[in-house]
């Protein structure tokens, strides 16, 4: 999520193959560079109720995560 | 009668001349504003961006949360998010929970402070004052919804930190304390008819 811009797509691929994980492991350790934070959405099976997860390393991205969104990180306002 | 009323018409433009000078500068320093934000704006600004920007944020938005909660925001314009500390903050020692009623909850509006409350009383306790700045070093905002679920994934993945990171103050700091009191009415009124037509079609 981009101020200005909005959602923006900046890498996608299959995390089984070395090249794509490769490229989002870069695209990864970048956004957190830059000081984006990283939350993986997921849902409770049953509950109905979703909440985030949020990330500091791409090993901890749950296997068999759609997506992570990156934001800008919280400060006082 | 002549330098009576030659008088009169002296007096009458003494008496107007600051009042037409303040309309002049109020109207040159309008003017000024608008040439030097057209002069900020881009030569490829695109004027349907934001909108577009912010659709795709209601739909990124509507993808994350659940059925009610995006019910709650398109309706209502907020959305309620329950703590996740079970003492709650700013709990009144000895007060006890109701049934499922979690001890406090926030409010998530967009662009505005995040606003804890007691949701078995509705008081409100404090607002807390976030934001997403560009890191770019630029004055762009996230869109509306993107502000939303920032602080929706920020507050259930880890609400210490973002409450830590936010600048607390009282209700009433930059939010109508009257307001929210009523979007809180809002809320219990849009959650009893929601319950109504979900038993209604159960049978």
């Amino acid at each position: 999520m981009k101020p200005g811009h909005g959602e923006i797509l900046l890498s996608e691929g299959d995390p089984d193959v070395s090249e794509d994980e490769e490229r989002l492991i870069e695209e990864f350790r970048r956004q957190l560079d830059e000081g984006m934070w990283a939350a993986v959405p997921t849902s409770t099976p049953g509950s109905g109720r979703r909440e985030a997860l949020m990330v500091r390393d791409y090993a901890d991205v749950p296997r068999g995560a759609e997506r992570v969104i990156f934001f800008p990180r919280a400060a006082g306002g | 009668m002549l330098l009576a009323l030659l008088v009169l018409a002296v007096v009458a433009v003494a008496l107007a001349a600051p009042v037409a000078i303040r309309m002049a500068r109020v109207r040159i320093d309008a003017a000024r504003a608008a040439r030097n934000a057209a002069e900020e704006r881009p030569l490829d600004y695109d004027p349907g961006r934001e909108r577009r920007a912010e659709q795709r944020a209601r739909q990124l938005l509507r993808s994350c949360v659940n059925d009610e909660e995006w019910g709650m925001y398109r309706d209502l314009g907020f959305i309620r998010v329950e703590g996740s500390h079970p003492q709650g903050r700013g709990r009144r020692k000895g007060a006890a929970s109701q049934g499922d009623t979690p001890p406090y909850a926030y409010l998530l509006y967009p662009h505005k402070p995040i606003v804890a409350y007691v949701p078995a009383d509705g008081r409100l306790l404090s607002e807390y004052c976030v934001e997403f700045p560009d890191l770019t070093g630029g004055r762009s905002r996230l869109p509306a919804s993107d502000d939303v679920l920032a602080k929706w994934m920020a507050l259930t993945s880890d609400e210490s930190r973002v409450i830590g990171q936010a600048n607390m103050h009282l209700v009433g700091r930059q939010l109508d304390p009257a307001r929210v009191r009523r979007d809180l009415w809002r809320l219990s009124e849009w959650e009893r008819r929601r319950v109504g037509s979900t038993e209604a079609r159960g049978g």
